[in-house]
């Protein structure tokens, strides 16, 4: 039998990004801590790190991961936002990645290199024949490209 | 309601900063659905929400500080314009496309060195909140910048309207490196940084970038002054009529 801290921890990494539900917050390194109480009656305290300070979805995010901690049976629950040390793309797991292009969305180069280095390589097609259309997409976090070989116009992960 | 905030130092820059960032958000949203494209629509609208969630952070560490149960909407919504904080050249108006970009980027290359010095600030929250604005900002300025040698290196048209625009803002920037008792108390104890320092490393990215935009800042200009001690144009006090009406009608309103 897993350790209750395991269960709480896995159903907040669990609970599906917003805006890209194909994701799960756990996939995108946002979960900080998980902290059981002493007492059956006392309160889980979850810490998350928002990707952009202005992104609309860390209300919805916060919502979502107290429904998931009182789903596995903890009726109080505390979710705090932290700020420090900065979410950085290099959080999101090889796992996300993946499912990133499987989605049709590049992913993330390294962080720290905005304005330099090569165009993300299409992720449809491969080709590193891609240019930018805008360095901000759908969401705060996304960029706007089109592919050179198959014309076909992606997002990509902006690396943070 | 009207908010009075304390004179706490770290209260009065934080909501100087708070005040910079959301007058700027504000400015920046009226270009939805006016843009000449949907990409710029899109860009704009995020550079306003990244402002906004700096604004939020920033107002909600003033409302944490002061503990006198406010929150960062009440800071936002229920001061008056004399109470504002916010240096002048955010709150100009729009004008065209060129002078919009023009403006963002005078700020933007503001805003990349105060929270790159906000970084090591001893105030542990300021610096929290500039490790995450100072990755947004970058892209801020990259965008502004691209856009400022566009224009400025582009057409005829294009050149002029963007020289208009440097020549009517330059007189805002000289605000933005101004020091008073308050902030060289805190550069002092290390919870600011030093506003020379700010102003060289800034220079730098305005020369560089109006060099490549074939650009020229207008020779023996006056500097306005008086923003950050909550002196402002008619300009702001219209923004916020509109950002606070409903809130001021309604106040606690929610949907």
């Amino acid at each position: 039998m897993s350790a209750p801290v395991d269960a709480v921890r896995r159903a907040v990494h669990e609970v599906p990004d917003p805006e890209l539900p194909f994701l799960t917050i756990g996939d995108l390194g946002i979960v900080r801590d998980v902290r059981l109480p002493e007492t059956s009656d006392g309160t889980v305290e979850i810490d998350i790190t928002p990707t952009y300070t202005g992104c609309p979805a860390t209300e919805a995010i916060a919502d979502a991961v107290a429904d998931a901690v009182r789903a596995v049976g903890h009726a109080h629950v505390r979710v705090r936002s932290v700020l420090a040390p900065a979410w950085s793309t290099d959080w999101i797991s090889d796992t996300g990645r993946d499912k990133l292009r499987e989605a049709g969305i590049s992913p993330p180069g390294p962080a720290g290199t905005v304005g330099l280095g090569l165009p993300p390589a299409c992720p449809r097609c491969g080709s590193a024949l891609t240019r930018e259309l805008s360095f901000f997409g759908s969401t705060a976090c996304q960029a706007r490209y089109v592919c050179g070989a198959c014309l076909e116009p992606f997002d990509h992960v902006k690396p943070l | 309601m009207t908010v009075h905030p304390t004179d706490d130092p770290i209260t009065t820059v934080a909501l100087r900063q708070a005040d910079r960032t959301v007058v700027l958000a504000q400015r920046l949203v009226s270009w939805i659905t006016h843009t000449h494209e949907l990409e710029e629509e899109i860009a704009l609208a995020n550079i306003g929400v990244d402002l906004l969630g700096q604004a939020r952070a920033l107002y909600s560490a003033v409302a944490e500080r002061e503990g006198t149960g406010l929150t960062e909407d009440d800071y936002a919504y229920h001061r008056d314009d004399w109470q504002f904080r916010n240096p002048l050249l955010v709150e100009q108006a729009n004008g065209d496309f060129a002078h919009t970009m023009v403006r963002q980027f005078l700020h933007d290359a503001y805003a990349t060195e105060l929270w790159n010095g906000l970084l090591t600030s001893t105030d542990e929250r300021l610096a929290a909140i500039a490790g995450k604005a100072v990755k947004e900002t970058a892209y801020h300025l990259r965008h502004s910048g691209t856009w400022v040698v566009r224009l400025g290196d582009g057409t005829p048209e294009s050149h002029d309207r963007a020289q208009d625009a440097l020549d009517r803002l330059w007189r805002f920037t000289g605000e933005l490196f101004e020091s008073d008792d308050v902030v060289a108390g805190l550069v002092a104890t290390g919870v600011v940084p030093d506003p020379e320092d700010l102003r060289r490393r800034w220079d730098a990215t305005v020369d560089r970038v109006l060099g490549q935009a074939t650009l020229v800042p207008p020779a023996d200009v006056v500097m306005a002054t008086g923003g950050w001690s909550g002196h402002h144009g008619e300009a702001l006090s219209r923004l916020l009529g509109e950002m606070q009406v409903l809130q001021r009608t309604h106040p606690g309103a929610s949907w």
